[in-house]
């Protein structure tokens, strides 16, 4: 609680005491800073908010990220190409293989190498896997951030299964390291993994209407979520934010259609887009039904991955050692559960890469944050922080 | 539009620019002081239309550094990557967070780690690492230190990882 | 030896109160299992299952004992003082509430006779707490989740009265007692059928408002654990935790036994043949019914935001049960 400032304004009948907190001025001491974060339930890890607060409303945020930095783009300076991509893994811990194969396709433009038909359904397959997995991560503390206890328990029985299928592929529950330069860690185990998939999307087929029954259309939520921290297109295409965050505002982008890499441009799908079915375009609901109806649409691409799901090696020609690399730089950019996930890498031709620069989605989305959602109530923040969806670790990096 | 034609377009409206062909991905060379007008008419140019900064990094090559700037346009869909040069001991470059502001967070980002300054950048502070942290880690040059706040960063047990259990 | 008559009257009143709070502190850990294993089952899980064997039933005893020995932690920058006099101003304001409680027809603490507005008026001591120790925690939040308790606490407190005077108009009476003994005979007797509609109205309200009133949620904005971390207790640990706790449970029980007092007939069986259990076993399975109500409804529903709530109070509720009190009153005087 700041102390009250010297009075040295005109006071009087024209003084209004909302002008002037509208205009920044606190003359009265009223405002109150408020730190949410770094360790606070709503902040979804270490992002601590700066809040200036008028009894419960917001009037300024400004977001102080960092806690979580591990340095990823230090330590890929000092390790081999391939001993990069288990740090890519723990970038994004929720969508580790999303954030591999981002790192290993810019490896792979650099070194010209094309992979097989099997290894891009695969890829393709455990990306979806894994986005299904991160996005019900995201609707689980959504919910949970707005009160609603039971559906993280539910989300997160789905989420189970996806790692027990992943874990039997790669051994790993969330830092897979499985996709590697050029191909993968290993085949598919062939005690009927694909059954097992096939098993799954069965499964998990019926819970998105059951998740909708239980919360996305309950009355209490859409009073939470409608018209709240509502982000309109020119915000979001300003502040670089992409993603389902940029879809929940009506704008038509999905690098998987628009921009394809490992073979997406073979799928039928369509990305899902808000339309202010509750209230505003782009509000908070919007966010939370696009990441609804992009598990349905990733599961339609699982499934024409499994129907052609080709024979072949899962691990091209590559060279032993990295010592004859390709001179030069490349920027690949892959559509990751919480955004663009843009890998710039620059190659000196050592085996050691000279720069990798990870641009994230969560990041931008942050960045965004004062943009869109001053003037809300603290309440109302927590949902807006929810909906954006970030994961520290791929803030941080 | 491919890069090469839009390095053209660049030249034809009176830019200094230089179209680089390098492989795998080419990029195009932009004059330090006119960064800002380049990017001001990439955005604002209706045949351009480049609304959106995806990304911004910064690069450290011992004696230059380097702004790359990757740039898309929804409305085209195209993409095409900038540079800046600048030397290591005048390590300033004109912000573009003006004109996006997605780079308002990634020009902070290369002040931090990387420790060229944005001139014009309303609140060039460090973002990622703490703000009385000393150096900029991403230069080639950079030394790591021991102590911070008398947190030891380098002095681990030796035997600590092997037979610590 | 003769003792006086005062002091067995003072006697019975202290064995009353021992056995007020030995019954709180059981029926406390029976709702922290129950809540526990009814969370657990809702969420298709299984809830705690190893301690004490069966199902888990001594998982609130260790948790207790846990409390109890944990560290009572002070902040340095605590108004130290009303710090510790805080959770037990609470957990008073609840207990007070048990005074008047008719567990059966001769098992009551006393029967005032003006027994809701004395239930009314002490439960409302618990926002003096809540505002103590949210106020010295010298913690922003918990400043935040006591004024929202305040606000909310104060507000709600009018139409549970304004919903309480529905049946106490039709009984003519505020006595606990004299209410109950209007419902004999049977479930279509008692005030939540007899006046239809208007005591179903006022009884709906009523248990709305009362989770209110009891921070459960949806209105559970006080103690919002995302928002507010925890609200008003977010400094307390160990013992003085424990009795928010017990009194939040407490408090639950108190406005479901008054619900069930006023508007459930009681301790009057449904049936008039099924009288012959004991008055005290209908009274708590009723209120323990609506306890289960409240958690079935925590455990599904999110949360409100601040201003909703407040517009639940003022814009809906209030008008209604104005409007609900009048009509009664006016049924009341037509059919004489």
């Amino acid at each position: 609680m700041k102390e009250t400032k010297e009075l040295n304004l005109p006071l009087g009948p024209e003084l209004n005491k909302w002008e002037l907190l509208s205009k920044g001025e606190d003359p009265f001491g009223e405002q109150m800073t408020l730190q949410m974060g770094p360790q606070h339930p709503a902040t979804h890890g270490v992002l601590r908010l700066e809040l200036e607060t008028d009894g419960e409303a917001v009037t300024k945020i400004t977001p102080y990220i960092g806690y979580l930095h591990r340095c990823f783009e230090k330590v890929a300076e000092s390790v081999t190409y391939p001993q990069v991509v288990p740090y890519c893994d723990r970038m994004d811990y929720l969508a580790g293989m999303n954030m591999c194969l981002g790192y290993v396709l810019a490896v792979e433009k650099l070194m010209e190498i094309e992979v097989n038909d099997r290894v891009q359904t695969l890829r393709v397959m455990v990306n979806e896997l894994n986005r299904i997995a991160s996005h019900c991560v995201a609707l689980a503390t959504y919910g949970l951030d707005i009160g609603a206890w039971t559906p993280l328990l539910y989300l997160f029985q789905a989420r189970e299964h996806i790692l027990d299928i992943l874990e039997e592929l790669s051994g790993a529950r969330m830092l897979f390291n499985y996709i590697r330069i050029g191909g993968l860690a290993k085949d598919i185990p062939d005690n009927g993994w694909t059954k097992k998939v096939e098993n799954f999307l069965g499964y998990f087929e019926p819970k998105i209407p059951e998740l909708n029954d239980l919360l996305s259309y309950n009355k209490i939520f859409i009073e939470r979520t409608a018209n709240v921290g509502a982000m309109s297109q020119e915000i979001a295409i300003a502040y670089g934010v992409t993603g389902p965050n940029l879809r929940a505002t009506g704008f038509d982008y999905d690098m998987r259609r628009d921009a394809p890499y490992s073979g997406y441009e073979n799928y039928e799908f369509e990305p899902q887009l808000g339309s202010g079915e509750q209230g505003k375009p782009g509000d908070c609901w919007d966010r939370y039904i696009v990441r609804v109806r992009e598990m349905g649409e990733s599961m339609k691409i699982i499934r024409q991955a499994l129907d052609r799901l080709p024979e072949g090696d899962v691990q091209e020609k590559i060279p032993k050692n990295f010592n004859k690399m390709p001179v030069g730089e490349v920027y690949t950019s892959t559509e990751a559960p919480r955004g663009e996930l843009g890998i710039y890498l620059v190659s000196d031709g050592t085996k050691i890469p000279y720069r990798v620069k990870a641009r994230s989605g969560a990041y931008c989305s942050v960045s965004a944050l004062p943009a869109f959602a001053s003037g809300v109530l603290i309440a109302d923040l927590v949902a807006i922080v929810a909906s954006i969806d970030i994961v520290l670790g791929e803030v941080d990096r | 539009m491919t890069p090469k034609e839009i390095s053209q377009r660049l030249n034809a409206d009176g830019f200094q620019v230089t179209y680089q062909d390098t492989a795998p991905d080419p990029h195009i060379e932009v004059p330090r002081e006119s960064i800002y007008d380049v990017a001001k008419h990439l955005r604002d140019n209706p045949d351009l239309a480049f609304d959106s900064l995806m990304c911004l990094s910064g690069l450290d090559y011992t004696e230059r550094m380097e702004v790359a700037y990757q740039i898309l346009s929804y409305q085209h869909r195209h993409r095409v990557t900038l540079k800046v040069q600048c030397p290591k001991d005048d390590p300033v470059i004109p912000t573009v967070s003006k004109v996006w502001p997605t780079a308002d967070w990634h020009e902070r980002e290369a002040y931090d780690l990387v420790g060229m300054r944005f001139e014009g950048h309303d609140d060039l502070r460090r973002i990622l690492l703490p703000e009385d942290w000393e150096g900029h880690p991403l230069q080639k040059d950079y030394e790591s230190p021991d102590k911070w706040h008398d947190i030891p960063l380098t002095n681990i047990p030796k035997n600590s990882t092997d037979e610590g259990n | 030896m003769i003792i006086p008559a005062e002091y067995i009257s003072l006697l019975i009143s202290i064995v009353y109160t021992a056995g007020v709070v030995v019954f709180v502190l059981l029926f406390v850990l029976l709702c922290n299992w129950l809540e526990r294993k009814i969370s657990a089952h809702m969420q298709d899980r299984l809830g705690p299952m190893e301690t004490g064997g069966w199902h888990g039933w001594a998982q609130p005893i260790a948790d207790a004992i846990k409390l109890l020995l944990k560290e009572d932690i002070i902040p340095a920058a605590a108004d130290s003082k009303l710090f510790r006099i805080a959770p037990y101003i609470v957990f008073m304001g609840s207990l007070a509430g048990f005074a008047v409680l008719p567990f059966a027809s001769n098992l009551i603490g006393t029967d005032l006779n003006i027994g809701v507005y004395y239930v009314i008026a002490v439960t409302s001591i618990v926002v003096i707490g809540l505002l103590m120790a949210g106020w010295s925690s010298n913690n922003k939040w918990s400043l935040y989740g006591a004024m929202r308790s305040a606000s909310q606490m104060i507000s709600y407190e009018i139409p549970v009265a304004l919903a309480l005077l529905v049946p106490v108009i039709a009984a003519g009476s505020m006595s606990m007692n004299e209410i109950v003994q209007n419902q004999a005979g049977g479930f279509w007797n008692w005030y939540v059928f007899k006046t239809m509609p208007f005591s179903l109205i006022a009884f709906i309200i009523y248990f709305w408002a009362s989770l209110a009133e009891s921070n459960r949620a949806p209105f559970d904005l006080p103690e919002a654990e995302s928002e507010l971390v925890a609200g008003y207790f977010t400094e307390y640990s160990g013992i003085r935790f424990a009795f928010f706790f017990l009194a939040e449970y407490s408090d639950m029980f108190v406005v479901s036994a008054i619900a069930a007092t006023v508007f459930l007939g009681g301790w009057h069986a449904p049936f008039p043949f099924l009288s012959f259990i004991p008055g005290i076993v209908w009274f708590v399975s009723k209120a323990a019914f609506l306890v289960l109500v409240q958690m079935w409804l925590r455990w599904t529903l999110p949360r409100l935001r601040v201003d909703q709530l407040m517009h639940i109070c003022w814009k809906i509720f209030l008008p209604f049960s104005f409007v609900n009190l009048l009509l009664v009153s006016l049924w009341v005087v037509l059919k004489g």
